[in-house]
């Protein structure tokens, strides 16, 4: 009885931080935007400096028509953005936020099971994209594929990378193993997985899948209201996980000053900070080019990544 | 046994996923207005009647990539097992080697490709 209270509450967790965290960074890229840009961004909906902004805009998604063209492959275009949302809240449950088990579930082969999961997601792009019939949602969504498969593997490596370090690929393991220099020996490695992971969410600069000055927005083009909305959150859900996997990964997860009883206070922190970054890259870079993009990961990351590949064997061999 | 209760779980969010999708779905279902019109219900174009078939004729200039990719990504299934076990007791420097050996194939490979061309988008 008690197990099953405990499965059942974990069930609730993640879904809870999967509803609210993705709002939490939206309505942050609505402010941090806002003031990097100088303006005001959306002030009214709910009193305080507009706080209610995107609870409105879900309710405005909602009620909204939901309408599929005459010509598109119906069931297909349907079932898109669920395809491409429930991977995140999948992935969710394997992350570890503290120490001694405070995550969802310890998953034996973590790391391997999150990137597998992670990457069915821009199925629904595609999905979305070949089933509208639209000619700006099919240029889009083979952008994205051609994106998807560039930046998978240098974020495959730079992962690898990380479970040489640890000798492990359990998530919780290699948190554990984490020492403080390891962001450093990990840095190539690091910044070659967070861009990777920025440019597989399809965020700018690496946003040429929906660039909305030449294809409208791309294989999302045709979709409204609760759909449309779906989308949107599996975009933010997917800056969450991104910016957690990398915590985990690279920076530490719940190890920092003080970190006894309150570990997972480093981690949410560490994750916010990257989730940051995010915003502020978008508001900073124009859009990468899709002939520049596609040369950035495979002539710049992957070279990295196997450099990185190299050096981390080397040391740990050397310090065995 | 622990290790299918661990997947257990997993499969256990996968269905919390699909019903909160089910639920969204539905109750969208009866929240919003259903008025469809012929104009409506057009491919969009820009605004002016679509030209042509739906699916557009579109060149995949990547399908080259698409063959780096598969061979990359074996090398990564190689990869991950091997990460957890190189340093162990008995392994050490050779199976270091080893794997160096392999990734340098994969390397000269890439470098092959640059220098054809292949990584040109146009």
């Amino acid at each position: 009885m008690n197990d099953a209270l405990d499965v059942v509450l974990r069930l609730v967790a993640v879904l809870v931080v999967f509803l609210v965290f993705p709002l939490l960074v939206g309505q942050t890229e609505h402010k941090v935007m806002a003031h990097m840009q100088g303006r005001l961004g959306p002030m009214y909906a709910g009193g305080f400096h507009g706080w209610a902004q995107l609870v409105a805009d879900g309710v405005k998604f909602a009620q909204k028509e939901d309408i599929v063209p005459a010509d598109a492959d119906r069931r297909v275009f349907q079932l898109a953005p669920a395809v491409a949302l429930l991977p995140y809240l999948l992935v969710l449950i394997a992350i570890p936020v503290g120490p001694r088990g405070f995550v969802g579930e310890t998953v034996d082969a973590g790391l391997i099971f999150v990137l597998a999961v992670m990457g069915i997601g821009v199925l629904g792009s595609l999905m979305a994209g070949w089933a509208s019939a639209n000619k700006f949602s099919l240029l889009g969504g083979l952008r994205t594929a051609a994106q998807l498969m560039a930046y998978e593997l240098p974020m495959l490596l730079a992962a690898a990378s990380v479970a040489m370090a640890a000798g492990t690929l359990s998530l919780p393991g290699i948190v554990a193993g984490y020492h403080w220099w390891w962001t450093l020996w990990q840095l190539v490695g690091g910044l070659v997985f967070f861009t990777a992971g920025l440019a597989e969410l399809q965020r700018p600069p690496f946003d040429m899948p929906v660039a909305d000055s030449e294809i409208i927005f791309g294989a999302y083009t045709e979709y409204t209201g609760l759909r449309f909305a779906l989308f949107l959150l599996a975009e933010y859900a997917g800056i969450v996980v991104l910016c957690a996997l990398t915590t985990v990964l690279f920076l530490g997860g719940w190890h920092g000053p003080w970190s006894g009883s309150a570990g997972w206070v480093w981690t949410l922190l560490k994750t916010a900070v990257l989730a940051f970054v995010v915003i502020w890259l978008r508001v900073s870079y124009p859009r990468l080019r899709e002939d520049q993009l596609q040369k950035l990961a495979w002539t710049v990351l992957i070279p990295l990544a196997l450099a990185q590949i190299a050096l981390t064997g080397v040391v740990k061999v050397v310090t065995s | 046994m622990d290790y299918f209760h661990g997947y257990s779980v997993v499969g256990l969010v996968a269905v919390v996923g699909v019903l909160f999708v089910s639920v969204a779905f539905a109750s969208g279902r009866l929240l919003r207005p259903v008025v469809p019109t012929p104009e409506k219900m057009l491919t969009y174009e820009c605004g002016v009647d679509p030209v042509g078939g739906d699916w557009a004729h579109t060149q995949i200039r990547y399908y080259v990539y698409a063959f780096l990719y598969v061979i990359f990504a074996v090398d990564a299934i190689f990869l991950f097992p091997w990460a957890t076990v190189f340093d162990a007791p008995g392994f050490g420097a050779t199976t270091l080697v080893e794997m160096f050996v392999f990734i340098g194939f994969l390397a000269v490979g890439l470098l092959y490709a640059w220098k054809k061309g292949v990584l040109e988008w146009t």
